[in-house]
């Protein structure tokens, strides 16, 4: 029987319609022109500009700052909390727990930004760097837990059981045992909340204070107060760091996925 | 025996020991400030910036105006058509990479999560540009004949739908994509074999066949789109503002804080409503589909 053509025009259209702004915004970084409709040959004038700025090179600092942090504390809480709730799936406790960890990623940003914002306002913590690594914690240990809770789906607990019948502590058994196994996972988990604290601006613009600027931030103020070509530059940076991170994860999760299914 | 209970005594510590951390750290930045700005929403605002002393309910009352009545049902339609759009284009696309090869099925999902990695101001900044007086869609449409000079693409409502699709499309393709691979299309075959015609067999068969899917994709684009805030703000303009917006003024601009929270009590709720309506439709879709022998 055959197929309609239907739905492969629409696919072609929608990753048209994907890729052409972001096809076009990449080519203007390398156009001098002050607006892009005229092309006027290759140039990296606005690269060159980019990298002049110090409040670029500032907000940079912050970003990095907040989000390595903040990677660091998410792997930890949201790894625990997978295990917990892979571990322990018919407990009440569990339960809340899982609606908790799940919020975060559910709520409109605008809500938690406010809701967290109302929070230091009112138990008088200084907005700064502090609170912004406060309130990405919250939202990325959710997405480290749900990463490391789809790698721990196929683990197979027995091998805790052998480890601990043949004389390892529980904390040996999780450290030599458990955790090698779920490596795969956690290292996805951190790519993905490392990216996640980089890349917000929402939550960031409600619980930032003065000097603690970050790249978002700082790119917003650009978009909306003029400097469009260096936004251009700095856009394509942005994009080229985050494929190539995608690429790395995918990798990591293939190579997983063939060592797990040696039949196939 | 008594080496069970011991067991089950440690377990029970264990659980606490990995469960605890996260408990206490979404408890206290994630409840605590979700009661608090219910608590706020009926406090004064003092001149300085900050919260009064007493109770009021003034705030609450001071939302229901013509003016904030027409945000609210502007927030409403922008984020229910910009879900109807999405969903019209994912639908077509889940299908397709489902039934691609597999090779092409990695490929194209590749290419459909990318975007859902980059920089999510760069992707918006992307389209103000495009849509600016002087960017290329303009200059096209103008070159057309379809657009003259004095046209505005930018800060309209059309604009904010058009960038929300945008924003939002990659996270509706996904579930739907999901729920396709699963469906079994020798069904829709059999219904063409007993004369359907393609339209009818995708509509009362594949359609019904990705249920669960379809309302997965809309709760992942209408609750954030309903909580929209960027968009409208960079390519919306005043005849674009959405909830959101209100929000983020009342922080920023008029340090309005029991104001700030008023609207945000009424963006909680007007959040939980679909998200209700949506887990309780999936409970009884989950059963539904046992009858119909679909795998779970």
């Amino acid at each position: 029987m055959r197929r309609s053509r239907f739905p492969l025009v629409v696919t072609t259209l929608v990753l048209a319609f994907f890729y052409l702004p972001i096809l076009i915004l990449v080519v203007n970084s390398f156009n001098p022109a002050r607006f892009s409709s005229r092309w006027q040959g290759f140039s990296l004038v606005w690269y060159a500009r980019l990298f002049e700025s110090p409040e670029i090179w500032q907000a940079l600092r912050n970003t990095l700052i907040i989000a390595v942090s903040v990677t660091a504390v998410s792997v930890v809480l949201g790894t625990a909390a997978a295990f917990a709730l892979h571990r322990y799936a018919a407990s009440r406790l569990q339960r809340v727990h899982y609606t908790l960890i799940y919020t975060p990623l559910v709520v409109p940003e605008i809500l938690m930004g406010i809701s967290l914002l109302m929070f230091f306002v009112a138990a008088g913590v200084p907005l700064g760097l502090f609170t912004i690594f406060l309130a990405h914690v919250t939202f990325c240990a959710s997405y480290v837990a749900m990463t490391v809770l789809g790698r721990l789906q196929d683990f197979d607990f027995s091998m805790i059981e052998a480890a601990r019948d043949l004389g390892a502590s529980s904390w040996q058994s999780a450290r030599k045992v458990l955790i090698p196994m779920l490596m795969p996972g956690i290292v996805a988990g951190a790519l993905l909340a490392f990216t996640l604290s980089i890349d917000d601006f929402v939550i960031t613009f409600f619980v930032a204070g003065p000097g603690s600027t970050t790249l978002p931030l700082r790119i917003y103020s650009m978009i909306k107060f003029g400097a469009p070509p260096m936004i251009n530059a700095l856009s394509t940076l942005l994009l080229a760091v985050t494929l190539t991170a995608v690429i790395a994860s995918q990798r990591l999760r293939n190579r997983r996925k063939d060592a797990g299914n040696p039949g196939t | 025996m008594k080496n069970s209970v011991k067991g089950a005594k440690r377990a029970r510590r264990a659980e606490w020991l990995t469960s605890l951390p996260t408990l206490a750290w979404l408890g206290l930045f994630i409840v605590v400030p979700t009661v608090l700005v219910f608590v706020i929403a009926f406090r004064p605002a003092n001149p300085y910036g900050g919260i009064g002393a007493g109770w009021t309910l003034d705030t609450i009352r001071s939302l229901w105006t013509p003016s904030y009545l027409a945000i609210a049902w502007r927030t409403l339609w922008i984020s229910l058509l910009t879900t109807v759009i999405c969903l019209v284009l994912a639908v077509p696309t889940g299908y397709s990479i489902a039934r691609a090869s597999a090779k092409w099925r990695n490929r194209l999902l590749m290419l459909v999560i990318i975007p859902f990695w980059t920089s999510f101001l760069v992707r918006v900044f992307a389209w103000k540009s495009l849509l600016h007086p002087d960017g290329l869609i303009k200059k096209a449409l103008e070159a057309l004949g379809l657009a003259g000079p004095e046209t505005t693409l930018l800060y309209n409502p059309a604009a904010v739908v058009l960038v929300m699709v945008y924003t939002f499309l990659p996270f509706t393709i996904l579930p739907i994509y999901a729920a396709a691979e699963k469906f079994d299309f020798r069904l829709v075959e059999a219904a063409r074999d007993l004369g359907a015609r393609p339209f009818q067999a995708f509509r009362r068969v594949f359609l019904p066949g990705i249920r669960r899917g379809l309302l997965t994709a809309f709760l992942v684009v209408f609750i954030p789109a309903l909580g929209s805030y960027i968009i409208p703000d960079l390519v919306g303009g005043p005849s674009g503002e959405m909830l959101g917006n209100k929000i983020a003024q009342r922080v920023f601009t008029d340090r309005n804080l029991p104001h700030a929270s008023a609207l945000s009590a009424v963006l909680v709720l007007a959040v939980l409503a679909p998200l209700i309506a949506v887990l309780a439709l999936q409970r009884k879709t989950k059963k539904s589909d046992i009858i119909m022998g679909e795998a779970p």
